[in-house]
């Protein structure tokens, strides 16, 4: 493999385990972004994340995933389901953070 | 000396007892027609309101997980019953503002439905799927119908009738309760991953919309059995459907005219059917992707609110010219709207200014606001008295 392929491939491992105050995010969006979470996304995975139309998306339950592989979906959607492309109205840093958020399970 | 103090101490026992009595006659004499319910999402708590007043009366606590939740009303109207998302069944007292009973019936619920008699209450489930159904005096259990399946759509239909569709298999079953034993037709064939559903006010038709493909399905109940007729097959043809940030809502399908009013799936618009051939009878474009279009009790207006990002707006839609003909920008995330029994007023709750508002809705004049925590579902006692509300 080409040298010059292995440093992205080690940036994407590297983002994907730092922690989430890696996202810098303009003051306040972070808050816009949580209360997006709990009450937008909640419409289909529940208040409390722990499912609906939607699946389970607590903690617990992503335990594992790469956030990288959540802010993807994040911000494409799964086709065929309804879980809608965000990209229209996200950036990547705030799909990463949204990513992060889910992770650290701090979702009450 | 005696006879004085007697006669004082009675005067002063007659004076305690007129003075409760009017204390209790106060209290124990409320009507419920004018009262409803705001459901307050984030704190799991229940404000009741009153329409005559433009005020909240009081807060009920500890009703779980309420995003999405909804409400059924007993016909004396004086008990609401409370749909949580958790799961959680509860009876709450309008008069007493308690919880009368409460039951965890499942682990995930979307939505309820009381039999036309006030008997049975029923509450459709996404986990474990199906749909269970309470004795509405005792809240024991009395059928647990299990579809294999999430389950959306839950209505009552006369005739001790449920009627609910099945998200995965795309199949309405019809439970038939005013035997000993609860008699399921099922019908196959309503399409691709129905989301929601109503019944219109005459208890005749039950219509399904449909998020895995462009169109519905409708069912003549007084059909035996009811076949699925496909109505507005293909309503986005040839164009792109935009990402759906929020499921529309079918509900109050109160009849417009001869028309009824449906939001699209996926577009800037709602689509209009005629009342008798169920047929497209025009389409209306709108501000964003509707959630709700809710006819006035008389028919005259349609109310339409909006999915993220564009849910700060409502717009009001003139029936006989399909025009809208009114915009509101009421605040950030407005989630329902519900009018007065006879469409005087609408309040509408707007979820992330904590507010609900009242609005006239003949000169759109905002006439007054009430603080609620994010408030979502909006209910007046008055749908103790309509089909499939």
């Amino acid at each position: 493999m080409p040298s010059a392929l292995k440093i992205p491939m080690l940036a994407v491992l590297l983002l994907g385990s730092l922690p989430a105050a890696a996202v810098d995010l303009p003051p306040g969006r972070a808050a816009e972004l949580e209360r997006l979470v709990l009450q937008d996304c909640g419409s289909c995975h529940g208040l409390t994340l722990k499912g609906g139309l939607g699946p389970d998306i607590r903690a617990a339950t992503l335990a594992g995933t790469p956030p990288a592989s959540l802010a993807h979906i994040v911000l494409h959607g799964v086709p065929g389901t309804p879980m809608p492309p965000w990209h229209p109205l996200l950036s990547e840093a705030e799909a990463q953070w949204i990513a992060e958020f889910l992770l650290k399970g701090e979702a009450p | 000396m005696t006879r004085f103090v007697a006669g004082g101490l009675l005067f002063v026992t007659i004076c305690f007892t007129v003075w409760f009595n009017t204390v209790l006659a106060d209290t124990a004499l409320r009507a419920t027609g004018d009262l409803g319910v705001v459901i307050e999402r984030g704190s799991g708590s229940l404000l009741i309101v009153d329409q005559s007043e433009h005020a909240a009366i009081g807060r009920v606590k500890g009703l779980g997980d309420l995003s999405h939740a909804s409400v059924v009303f007993s016909p004396d109207q004086r008990f609401a019953f409370v749909f949580g998302r958790d799961g959680g069944l509860s009876k709450v007292d309008l008069l007493t503002q308690t919880i009368a009973a409460r039951v965890l019936q499942a682990g995930n619920a979307i939505g309820g439905a009381i039999s036309d008699d006030g008997a049975l209450v029923a509450v459709s489930n996404y986990e474990p799927g199906g749909v269970r159904v309470f004795d509405a005096g005792t809240m024991e259990m009395v059928a647990d119908i299990s579809t294999g399946s999430k389950t959306i759509g839950l209505v009552d239909a006369p005739g001790r009738l449920f009627v609910f569709t099945l998200w995965d298999a795309g199949e309405t079953w019809i439970a038939d309760f005013s035997g000993d034993q609860p008699q399921i037709t099922r019908i196959e064939g309503i399409g691709k991953n129905p989301y929601d559903a109503l019944i219109t006010a005459d208890g005749r038709h039950y219509i399904a919309g449909l998020f895995g493909e462009d169109g519905l399905t409708a069912l003549d109940l007084w059909q035996s059995p009811p076949i699925p007729k496909r109505i507005l097959a293909g309503y986005g043809r040839g164009q792109e459907p935009l990402p759906v940030y929020k499921m529309p809502h079918l509900e109050g399908w109160a009849l417009a005219g001869d028309r009824f009013v449906l939001p699209a799936v996926g577009h800037h618009e709602v689509l209009w059917v005629d009342a008798r051939s169920l047929e497209e009878a025009g389409r209306t474009k709108t501000h964003g992707q509707p959630v709700f279009a809710v006819a006035r009790p008389d028919g005259r207006q349609v109310w339409v609110n909006f999915a993220h990002p564009l849910n700060d707006t409502v717009q009001v839609i003139d029936t006989p010219s399909g025009e809208v003909i009114h915009t509101l920008q009421p605040g950030p995330a407005v989630l329902h709207m519900e009018f007065t029994s006879r469409g005087h007023e609408v309040w509408v709750s707007v979820r992330d200014a904590g507010r609900i508002d009242i609005y006239d809705t003949q000169n759109f004049e905002k006439l007054g606001e009430i603080a609620a925590e994010t408030p979502s579902g909006i209910f007046f006692t008055a749908r103790a008295h309509r089909t499939g509300l």
